[in-house]
């Protein structure tokens, strides 16, 4: 068993609030996935889950365990850092069996869980060697390591992968995930990098300014962000923000005219929204076509077009100024500077009210605020 | 004949090997060019091979002239002196005795004093400003207030001269009546210590270190700031309280600016005079003589220039012997990369 329960947690650095009061419950055996802009404070939640900096108000519960002032050693927790942190005059065998060494264990229990965990990552033959002689890959592997062999309750990874380069980024990803299965343990797991969130996590945590956004399993936040910094900050290319004006409201229905012309219906619960209220139209670039010019009634001029193979993304601007990102087929052979009319699949539009908060689609789970 | 002069050649000579090694590693590079162009290179390509190095040795060559001539005349004069005898008192005949003056100089009186207080002198300074610089570097990390002010403090009493500093210590700090230390003493009840002739060794070495505390601060304090931080937090969530975390993380980190600050420390405190001439003068007897007050006790005050010369010579020597002590002891620490 291993729950992790965070109540108001708060933490203020030099007059400055860091974290602005978080709530999350993190569940046995769950990957969650902490993510944010720059400076959201996600490293920060999780140094203070890690005991590394003080709580300034709140607390942290660790199996109906408060551990909100104990030690970072008396914790149960173990860390991989960004930097991994290797003990750089110690060679691999000693780096894992550090805390073990420092806690006293039996010297043939520490070789049994030194030796399994390199089974594991396979860093049987690399047990003598100092870190410097490692690549960063296998440097990666031996702060995972250190964690293991602590057999914590809970891992903790701040952006571990952000150092590695790409390719080899995607294969430590796979063996994360991979790891996740085989110790079946609860992780946490800090980035900036969305793909990485969607595609390791149970749960993502989105971050900003100090507070939680949303939280919801990757497919939801895709599918239901609650508020207009979620929807944009999950998907790339990025989802892109219309200003439109309510033209009508119905429980069932919404109509409204977009700034740049067209006006669509959207069948969404109305109710809350007055006629001529401003609000944001999101469409991702997965979720609009580009038509013939003549019979679409939003037209906008092609601008610069990226081509991927599989796809081309074409970034367009709209007569208002506002440039919205279109994906199209590979072999869509854009003119620069051409007019093209869009239309976007209305069903999976998103709208957003003067607040930026959603406006909640048919089939959204239900929020705990 | 100057002393500080003839004790500065450890290092000199010591460039001057490095620069031998560099000359016989040219010159073994180009005795080795032409075997490999036999077998492949056409001749067009060797002539510009041997043309360009013959350039690269011309521009070298002024240097190394200078450099030459810069060590190796007075290092010939020397040896030419120590070979005659030459006593400035009496003027006139300086016929060759061979190694009479080396002799002499080795069965001194002060010569054993001499080389054991060098050895006292340089030990217990390293010992005394290694630890407390690694102390004071480890206190100095950590934020307070006003840490820029005592960083620079710490480090001032480096860019004081070291006969200012030894009248300092000798008239403000350690005079038996006047000084600060026999207010202490005194403020306690206790009968104030004269310590230029009640420990006179022991108040060179006190105010040596003091010197060169400062520098070894300097250097440990700005290596404690390339201590990855991630490690710390690493070995504190490993289980490591402070003092685990001191000597498993920050001694290890500090090793190789450790070595760096011995090596230096070693050269400058081989040839320690300023302090001892400022302050006992080499005695009481031969208490405080280290070589470098030995030889100029030789020179300047019984006028021997040739037994002088000899003994900057075995200076030389015992210098050489311990770098090349230190560089197989530290050396192999220092290249190692990581």
């Amino acid at each position: 068993m291993s729950d992790l329960k965070i109540r108001n947690l708060k933490k203020v650095f030099e007059g400055l609030e860091i974290i602005k009061g978080v709530n999350l419950d993190i569940n046995d055996h769950e990957f969650v996935v902490f993510v944010g802009p720059s400076g959201c404070g996600k490293s920060t939640l999780l140094r203070l889950i890690a005991g590394l900096e003080e709580v300034t108000s709140g607390s942290i519960y660790l199996d109906d365990r408060e551990i909100t002032d104990l030690a970072p050693a008396k914790r149960d927790l173990a860390m991989v850092f960004q930097s991994y942190a290797l003990y750089p005059h110690k060679t691999v065998r000693k780096n894992m069996s550090f805390a073990l060494d420092l806690a006293g264990v039996d010297k043939a229990v520490i070789d049994q869980k030194v030796n399994d965990a390199a089974r594991i990552l396979e860093l049987d033959h690399l047990l003598d060697r100092k870190p410097k002689a490692l690549s960063g890959g296998q440097r990666q592997r031996v702060a995972i390591g250190r964690a293991i062999v602590r057999q914590p309750k809970v891992f903790l990874f701040d952006e571990p992968l952000s150092n590695l380069d790409a390719a080899l980024r995607v294969q430590m990803r796979l063996e994360l995930a991979r790891l996740h299965q085989e110790l079946n343990a609860t992780m946490i797991y800090v980035t900036h990098d969305q793909v990485e969130a969607m595609t390791l996590a149970d749960k993502v945590v989105v971050l900003n300014g100090g507070r939680i956004e949303q939280v919801g399993s990757p497919l939801e936040l895709y599918h239901y962000p609650v508020n207009q910094f979620v929807a944009g900050f999950i998907g790339t290319p990025k989802m892109a923000f219309l200003k439109a004006r309510v033209k009508g409201a119905s429980p069932h229905s919404v109509s409204l005219t977009l700034e740049c012309g067209p006006e669509y219906t959207l069948e969404l619960d109305g109710s809350q929204l007055n006629v001529g209220e401003e609000v944001t139209l999101g469409v991702r670039p997965e979720h609009i076509q580009v038509t013939q010019s003549a019979d679409s009634p939003f037209k906008v001029h092609l601008d610069v077009a990226e081509h991927l193979g599989a796809d081309t993304y074409c970034y367009v601007k709209a007569s208002t100024g506002e440039t919205l990102t279109v994906r199209a087929p590979g072999d869509f052979e854009p003119g620069l500077g051409d007019q093209v009319g869009l239309q976007p699949d209305l069903a999976r539009c998103h709208l957003f009210d003067g607040q930026g908060v959603a406006i909640p689609k048919p089939g959204a789970p239900a929020q705990a605020a | 004949m100057e002393t500080p002069r003839s004790l500065s050649f450890p290092r000199a000579s010591l460039s001057n090997k490095d620069k031998r090694a560099n000359r016989m590693s040219t010159s073994s590079i180009r005795a080795g060019s032409p075997a490999v162009h036999t077998t492949s290179g056409p001749s067009s390509v060797q002539g510009e091979h041997r043309r360009k190095n013959r350039i690269g040795l011309a521009m070298l060559s002024p240097s190394v002239l200078v450099l030459l001539i810069w060590m190796a005349v007075p290092l010939a004069m020397t040896i030419y002196f120590s070979l005659i005898r030459y006593n400035l008192l009496y003027p006139g005949d300086n016929e060759f005795v061979g190694l009479e003056n080396y002799y002499y100089f080795l069965t001194d009186a002060g010569f054993t004093s001499g080389a054991l207080n060098t050895l006292w002198l340089v030990g217990s300074v390293l010992l005394i400003s290694v630890i407390a610089g690694v102390l004071i570097a480890v206190l100095v990390d950590n934020a307070f207030w006003g840490r820029g002010i005592v960083r620079v403090m710490l480090i001032s009493p480096f860019f004081i001269m070291p006969t200012v500093s030894a009248l300092v210590w000798k008239n403000l700090l350690l005079h038996p009546v006047s000084g600060v230390f026999a207010a202490v003493w005194r403020f306690f009840g206790a009968t104030p210590i004269d310590w230029f002739s009640e420990y006179p060794l022991g108040a060179i070495i006190m105010i040596v270190s003091w010197q060169w505390i400062p520098f070894a601060v300097l250097i440990l304090m700005t290596a404690m700031q390339s201590l990855d931080q991630e490690q710390k937090d690493a070995a504190r969530l490993d289980g490591a309280g402070p003092i685990n975390v001191f000597i498993h993380i920050t001694l290890p980190h500090l090793a190789r600016p450790i070595a760096v600050v011995v090596m230096i420390e070693t050269i400058f405190l081989l040839s320690i005079f300023a302090e001892i001439f400022t302050t006992t003068g080499g005695g009481p007897g031969y208490e405080t003589t280290n070589l470098a007050f030995l030889i100029y006790t030789q020179a300047l005050l019984q006028f021997d220039v040739g037994m002088a010369s000899s003994g900057g010579l075995i200076a030389v020597v015992i210098a050489n012997i311990a770098a090349f002590l230190l560089i197989r002891m530290i050396g192999k620490n220092l290249t190692d990369k990581s």
